[in-house]
């Protein structure tokens, strides 16, 4: 066998305050490499996509390997806090579940030792995992840049595959998470090749909770897609068409339906476009019947509509 | 600043070397410390073939740069059986037959081992889930988890 080539030569700095970051990365522009995690920086260095000069650690910037949960501001993790950290903290596994789910899903356990949920966000894939999620929870990313710190809410983070809201010289530090509102319930649910392992051929995060406002079900949903767009998306017409159908029996339908419309996906190596709408329509039904039930509301009221198929 | 010196401990053993930044973690323990049970598989995180611990959690070693592991504790499957004891973890592998051509057996040792140390009696979803980024392509897994399920009725980890 040939032998590897490894990584091309770089030099390496640990970088120990967020001050340092920016001058590295203002001074070295493109040339510099940001490295948390490394699980999608290192394959793609050693296949020559990227070839940094200069790779910049900051796992040892303070604050950046963090989690921070009180019932007031919700919660913030730094962002090259491991999703294996976050999976496993209790403030996480009590307050945001689906957090949890979604973190399970990455990849292996020792890739999930190393990768972040800054990173997962920062490398704007259509099949980032921790989007969806992060779409339902409202979260915002906090970044440190030119101009000092700012704060952008996910949705408006990712702008395209790989392209993110990052300026020349800024980094993400943080993701907040508003308080979890109460009595909510969410999944995710990862369609692979396999049950776990696997980039998303579909995934589908949809959240709900109480909101007596609402006369119609007593609820309101959020519904998030990824790996069916150039970016993850939320499905604004679905989450309506799950709270506020009119008719029972058609709510279900008209979430699934309105959710693959907001779908835009595309034939490639993993699975066809015409599939993966179809899946985005099934997973949606499923997650929300399994939220639906979680919420636990009276028999013969809405959720009985929403619960099952008229077809 | 693109060679450093660095200090770690591996399978016990303090060590201090000078490395290029571009050297790996995998590169290190087979090629500078000659530990060669790791193997080198898909260098890119996917198989685990080089699946180590790094202070206690299982890493791809590949993935991971040595100057990153300055400070860390890293065990390898020799530090396993620092005396050539095999552990009972490595035993019930042998005795089930959960090795055929050896080469992923370093990397499901490591993550079975993190397995057992995080929950002593792991169900048989719980065993292949941890076991996801570790591929066989000889055993069909059947084996490997039995072996694991075994060891875990057993002190798995002496």
């Amino acid at each position: 066998m040939l032998a590897r080539p490894g990584l091309p030569s770089f030099d390496y700095v640990r970088a120990t305050s967020a001050e340092d970051v920016r001058r590295l990365l203002l001074e070295h522009g493109p040339a510099a490499g940001l490295l948390m995690g490394g699980t999608d920086l290192f394959p793609r260095m050693r296949d020559r996509l990227l070839r940094p000069n200069l790779v910049v650690d900051v796992k040892s910037v303070p604050g950046l390997r963090d989690i921070g949960y009180d019932t007031q501001d919700g919660l913030c993790v730094g962002a090259a806090v491991s999703l294996n950290v976050l999976a496993s903290h209790p403030d996480v596994q009590e307050h945001y579940p689906l957090l949890v789910e979604a973190a399970n899903s990455v990849a292996s356990y020792q890739v999930r030792t190393r990768a972040t949920l800054g990173g997962n966000l920062c490398n704007a894939s259509p099949a980032a995992d921790m989007a969806p999620a992060a779409l339902c929870l409202d979260a915002q990313v906090e970044l440190y840049g030119a101009a000092g710190y700012r704060r952008v809410p996910v949705g408006g983070f990712i702008l395209g595959p790989g392209r993110t809201a990052l300026d020349p010289g800024e980094f993400m530090v943080a993701i907040r998470f508003p308080s979890p509102r109460a009595g909510s319930h969410g999944t995710y649910i990862k369609l692979g090749r396999n049950r776990a392992g696997d980039l998303a051929i579909v995934g589908v995060a949809v959240y709900g909770y109480p909101d007596a406002a609402n006369r119609v079900t007593g609820c309101r949903f959020r519904i998030a897609l990824a790996s069916v767009a150039p970016v993850p998306v939320r499905a604004p017409a679905a989450e309506e068409a799950a709270a506020l159908n009119p008719r029972a029996a058609d709510r279900l339908r008209a979430a699934a339906d309105a959710a693959a419309e907001a779908a835009s996906p595309v034939d490639d190596v993993r699975a066809s476009a015409v599939y993966r709408r179809e899946m985005v329509r099934n997973l949606v039904m499923r997650g929300l019947r399994y939220v639906t039930a979680k919420l636990g509301r009276p028999e013969g009221g809405w959720s009985v509509g929403l619960g099952e198929e008229s077809a | 600043m693109s060679r450093q010196a660095i200090s770690l401990t591996v399978n016990g053993a303090p060590e201090r070397l000078e490395v290029e930044s571009s050297l790996t973690l995998l590169q290190m323990l087979r090629e500078r410390l000659a530990l060669i049970g790791t193997k080198n598989g898909c260098e890119a995180g996917e198989c685990g073939a080089c699946t180590v611990l790094m202070d206690g959690e299982p890493v791809n070693a590949c993935l991971v740069l040595a100057v990153e592991a300055e400070g860390c504790e890293v065990l390898t499957v020799e530090g396993l059986a620092p005396s050539g004891q095999l552990s009972a973890l490595q035993t019930a592998f042998s005795e089930h037959n959960a090795v055929q051509c050896g080469f992923c057996t370093p990397g499901m040792l490591i993550s079975a081992y993190a397995l057992l140390k995080r929950n002593a009696h792991p169900t048989e979803l719980e065993i292949r889930e941890a076991l996801v980024g570790n591929l066989c392509r000889c055993t069909g897994y059947v084996r490997i988890v039995e072996a694991v399920q075994a060891a875990a009725g057993e002190s798995a980890l002496s």
